[in-house]
């Protein structure tokens, strides 16, 4: 078997369970979904699965265990992840920012040496994310959305193999939506993608496949016609989610 | 116009070795946010080193300068070690930091009291440092200590070379990468426990150079790691923290401020008065001289 598999997920903070155990399985080639109301235990579930918080259970990466490595082993076994505020290193320009991602594994006697060239692989992802002519610029002064199309470009030249990404679309106009679900589309071709999203005009147009999570449960699993057919859904998210079909950019807090 | 050259130059000395001290602070403090009250003490040892090769090694240039590397490993495999032992159980937590340091720092001051005894002991200066340099001749003439250029190269040096390491260097953007988000930082692959000892060992082996330079400026005891620590620190919070740039500008003039008013008025009031000044600047400016300005939300 391959692909992200999790088992029994369980994380809880202080007797508060966050996550309550959860099954999960993408295939590779998936671009999933993951929705549900706030507090549902989305990003606490992606958390735990790249190792920034404790969990219990399973959690199996082409048949890697990954729950009690260590962030930085997880990363380099080819999963990556965004934050819901758009994170990148403010201070350092697009190109280092990339460089980073692109090195991080590299021995510390290498890394006294300064390299002049620029690796393919950065060269790429700057045109695919489309940021090649701001490459100099500090990532801090990029507008919202093209700071995580560089969280992105930043997965892409780790070569990951599995990308979390937590509201990539939230703050983004029509235009940018549109590009960054094509972007998604190709990318999820030869990887895994799991998607959390408010934006359910978003997750209709691009979702493979949907999870939906609902007090730290998984509710219902399926395409998006099953989830939104499924009446368990319609009681919990969707339904009070028709009533407001036109606000339809819900901000987690 | 001597008079003013003189006092000028030495306020630049008084600022180079100010430098110096500081240097490693700004990365370890600085950059890392760490409060570190043992380095002063990491300073003693380089120091210390200095003094202790000039035993094994009789030429004193000779020993000058096998001690300026050997002081680096000295002072920063310290640090590497007090990061490693203690110092990363405790980020985050500024306060639990500042005391347990300064617990090291009180046992490493005793340690040198069993090791090489209460009183100051002092090196020998190298021939090629004894003498003066005539920038101006004439009737009134401009002379400047050997041993003073010196520790300006040396400051200049350690300048020059922390700051290209940090710019220009895939190590430099990996520790300013952690230092700016270490969650990131982590789930990019970087090992950020890794990163974090690494320049905890720079910062710390600057700390150690130190030493070897104040070594030429004055006698070596176990408590000249608390002369100097508190200047270290309000040279880096008057530049601005995580601010090289401002670090060395503050040094300078700090060291000048300090040299007029010597000479205008008495040591110790020149010291109220540079405190003062400090104090009436960071009321102006309670972030320094320089603050790093981003559309960052956080």
């Amino acid at each position: 078997m391959s692909g992200l598999e999790i088992r029994r997920l369980r994380v809880s903070f202080d007797g508060f369970t966050a996550v309550d155990g959860v099954d999960l399985d993408v295939r590779p080639g998936d671009l999933r979904f993951l929705i549900g109301p706030n507090g549902a235990g989305k990003t606490t579930l992606v958390d735990a699965v790249t190792g920034l918080v404790k969990a219990e259970g399973s959690v199996r990466f082409d048949g890697e265990e990954l729950l009690g490595r260590s962030v930085h082993r997880i990363a380099r076994s080819g999963i990556g992840r965004t934050f819901q505020t758009a994170t990148v290193f403010e201070e350092l320009t697009v190109l280092q920012n990339l460089d980073i991602a692109a090195g991080a594994g590299r021995s510390m006697w290498t890394m006294l040496r300064r390299r002049k060239d620029v690796p393919e692989s950065v060269v790429r992802a700057l045109e695919t994310i489309g940021l090649t002519d701001l490459a100099d610029s500090p990532a801090g002064t990029l507008a919202h959305g093209q700071k995580q199309w560089l969280e992105i470009g930043m997965l892409l030249v780790q070569d990951v193999r599995l990308l979390l990404l937590d509201e990539p679309v939230a703050g983004m106009s029509h235009d940018e939506r549109e590009a960054t679900g094509a972007l998604l589309r190709r990318i999820s071709e030869e990887r895994t993608v799991v998607v959390i999203e408010h934006d359910m005009d978003f997750m209709r147009s691009f979702a493979r496949s949907v999870s939906v999570l609902h007090a730290g449960r998984l509710l219902s699993e399926g395409t998006v016609a099953e989830v939104q057919a499924d009446p368990k859904v319609q009681e919990v998210y969707l339904g009070h989610a028709a009533a407001t079909e036109d606000a339809t950019v819900v901000q987690e807090a | 116009m001597t008079v003013i050259l003189g006092q000028t130059f030495t306020g630049i000395s008084i600022g180079a070795v100010l430098l110096l001290i500081a240097l490693g602070l700004s990365l370890t403090f600085g950059q890392m946010n760490v409060i570190n009250m043992a380095h002063g003490e990491f300073i003693m040892a380089g120091a210390y080193t200095t003094y202790v090769l000039q035993k094994s090694i009789s030429d004193a240039g000779m020993s000058l300068l096998v001690a300026l590397p050997v002081a680096f490993l000295v002072s920063g495999a310290l640090g590497a070690l007090l990061e490693w032992l203690l110092i990363r159980r405790l980020y985050l937590r500024p306060l639990d930091t500042l005391l347990v340091t300064w617990g090291v720092s009180l046992m490493l001051q005793q340690l040198a009291r069993d090791i090489f005894g209460a009183p100051n002991v002092q090196t020998r200066a190298p021939d090629w440092l004894t003498g003066n340099v005539t920038l101006i001749g004439g009737a009134d003439p401009l002379t400047v200590a050997n041993s003073r250029l010196f520790i300006l190269g040396l400051a200049v040096a350690a300048v020059v070379a922390l700051a290209s390491t940090l710019r220009l260097t895939p190590l430099g953007r990996r520790i300013r990468a952690v230092v700016q988000n270490r969650d990131l930082a982590e789930v990019s692959g970087i090992s950020t426990a890794r990163v974090d000892r690494t320049a905890f060992f720079v910062g710390s082996g600057l700390a150690g150079i130190a030493g070897v330079a104040l070594t030429l400026v004055g006698p070596i005891g176990p408590t000249m790691g608390t002369n100097v620590i508190i200047d270290a620190f309000l040279v880096i919070v008057v530049g601005g923290i995580g601010q090289l740039k401002g670090t060395v500008i503050v040094a300078f003039v700090l060291g000048v401020l300090q040299s007029v008013l010597e000479y205008s008025t008495t040591v110790s009031v020149a010291k109220v008065l540079v405190l003062v000044a400090i104090v009436a600047f960071l009321q102006w400016r309670p972030q320094g001289l320089y603050t790093l300005r981003t559309r960052s939300l956080v």
